[in-house]
């Protein structure tokens, strides 16, 4: 791809307590278009959006959107630059003390001094697009999953950001909602010429959306390319993940000791963790 | 030997450990006082003035009432036997004043109001509410954390106002009415040993200070656990013994402070 890079990655290296997330991780995310990342449950792939976001600071290695280096902005400029993405949390992280209506109408009311009556359009149209409109009145604890994450996507798009980072925005979702929500998403990204990042284990639906497609694994990207050159990669790795076949050289394991002997660990052990 | 050397690093550890959290502690009242006054955030610290204080109102009053009772029939054992009883109204509004509404009101307000705030900023924390606010370019130290401190170190000063005036009356109602002192007596001995700057003023100078130090750990607190359900258990656990331990300990040095000098 020959766009210029919105948000670019360069050699990023992340650890949590120890146990290395990230050991080199390079990516330049075209502005435009929708990126997805995909990998094995585990491998970071919150994390990564968190590192992009500014929510997490990485060992070394940089992470640029727009020119400018997240990590070194100050308090103030990193704010300034959020007001700018949009991010759609896995568990959907609704704000508990307002309803629904509320929830997506904040955004719009710390940030723009909007009169009320257009506030109250806004907020309509973007819960009318995922389907809630008649959910509005209810609290975040009266709803679904499933609704309580489209509810955080209308929220994430109420500013119409320029970046928008969607974490798994497809568990959860009934075959109808999901294929709103593929359109949705291709929509906003194809009439607003939004930057999207997709973060998702569906890999039909995310591999129907994406331009361009990065694979991590063990800490690595290790693949990357449009979604149809990734669909005759020649990387056992690759096929075996984009066809989501349960033997191969990808592990479905956390790493542990051998089974067997865990096993038998344990029952001379006579019970209890080690 | 290599024992005695461990145990002295694990000190040096827990000595390290804990001015670390007393730094992050510090910067993070430093960047939450600083609210810039709007009708927003007027709008939100009335809202929390309400939670924490006005909810809080009943088991003061309630406490403060039963406690100037207790403080008058007690006091009127012992000052009876010396033909005192006469300035039962100044002892007990001597101790309420000086001491006993600043500091239990403290201890309330760390049960009632403190554990309160730290369980819903750790379950916002939990739930990632914190997080997405951040994300959504609001800083949840000013939106969050800020109206709750504000309306901590407003409240409780107020509280124990209330604490002093219920208790005395409380006082009042054993002393008076149930045991038998002449009125004039209580009221005139009261107004003539109470000083305001000095009795008054101090008392209200002490719940400051304990307002900001409880209101203050128990929004660290929830500001700083570990995100889960047995985090925010033993966070809340914290608040509570943490205020309780700093408001007797201040208490003590700053009766020293003003009262020491006092004959
Ligand atoms: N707060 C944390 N403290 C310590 N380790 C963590 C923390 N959060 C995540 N991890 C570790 O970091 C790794 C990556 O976690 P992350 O949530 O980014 O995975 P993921 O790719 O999003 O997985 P999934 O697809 O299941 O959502 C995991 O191995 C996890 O154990
Ligand atoms: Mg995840």
């Amino acid at each position: 791809m020959t766009d210029v890079p919105f948000v670019e990655i360069e050699d990023l290296h992340f650890t949590f307590g120890g146990r290395e997330v990230f050991r080199g991780i390079n990516m330049a995310i075209p502005y435009g278009r929708i990126t997805a990342i995909m990998g094995p449950s585990g491998t970071g792939k919150t994390t990564l959006l968190k590192l992009i976001g500014g929510q997490l600071t990485p060992d070394s290695g940089r992470v640029l959107i727009d020119g400018q280096d997240v990590h070194r902005l100050s308090r103030k400029a990193l704010f300034e630059l959020r007001k700018r993405m949009g991010m759609l949390f896995q568990s959907g992280a609704l704000f508990s003390d307002l309803d629904v209506f509320e929830n997506v109408a904040f955004p719009l009311r710390v940030h723009t001094d909007l009169p009320e009556p257009m506030i109250r359009d806004l907020v309509l149209l973007k819960l009318q697009s995922v389907g809630l409109r008649g959910a509005r009145t209810l609290t975040p604890a009266e709803l679904s999953g499933g609704m309580a994450r489209r509810v955080a996507l209308a929220r994430a798009v109420a500013l119409d950001p320029e970046l928008i980072l969607y974490d798994e925005p497809f568990v959860g979702q009934d075959p109808i909602s999901m294929g709103v929500l593929v359109e949705l998403i291709r929509r906003l990204s194809q009439a607003l010429e939004l930057t999207s990042i997709v973060v998702s284990h569906d890999i039909k639906e995310t591999l129907s959306i994406a331009d361009y497609v990065y694979l991590i694994s063990d800490g690595k990207v290790v693949a990357e390319g449009t979604p149809k050159s990734l669909d005759t990669h020649a990387d056992p790795r690759v096929s075996q993940f984009v066809h989501g076949e349960p033997d191969g050289p990808v592990p479905f394991h956390y790493p542990a000791p051998d089974f067997y002997s865990d096993i038998l660990d344990d029952a001379t052990a006579s019970g209890g963790h080690p | 030997m290599t024992k005695g050397i461990e145990s002295l690093a694990r000190w040096g550890r827990k000595g390290c450990d804990a001015s670390e959290s007393l730094g992050r502690a510090g910067i993070f009242l430093a960047q939450s006082a600083v609210a810039v006054p709007s009708r927003e955030g007027l709008r939100l610290w009335l809202h929390q003035v309400y939670f924490v204080g006005v909810l809080s109102l009943a088991i003061v009053l309630v406490s403060g009432l039963f406690i100037g009772m207790v403080l008058a029939l007690q006091g009127y054992t012992i000052l009876v036997d010396f033909g005192a009883e006469q300035a039962l109204g100044q002892m007990v509004a001597l101790s309420l004043l000086r001491e006993l509404a600043p500091v239990v009101a403290a201890l309330l307000f760390a049960g009632r109001a403190g554990s309160a705030l730290t369980a819903e900023i750790g379950l916002m924390k939990a739930t990632e509410q914190l997080t997405s606010m951040e994300m959504i370019g609001v800083d949840p130290l000013r939106r969050i954390v800020a109206p709750r401190l504000w309306a901590g170190f407003v409240s409780l000063p107020i509280l124990t106002v209330g604490f002093s005036v219920v208790g005395i009356w409380g006082g009042y109602l054993v002393g008076v009415e149930w045991l038998g002192v002449f009125e004039g007596s209580y009221w005139s001995n009261m107004q003539a040993s109470v000083s305001f700057l000095d009795d008054v003023g101090n008392g209200i100078i002490k719940s400051l200070v304990f307002a900001l130090v409880v209101t203050w750990i128990a929004v660290f607190q929830g500001y700083d656990l570990v995100p889960t359900s047995e985090g925010i258990s033993r966070a809340t656990t914290r608040t509570v013994v943490y205020s309780s331990l700093a408001v007797l300990g201040l208490d003590f040095v700053l009766t020293v402070v003003m009262f020491g000098g006092l004959s």
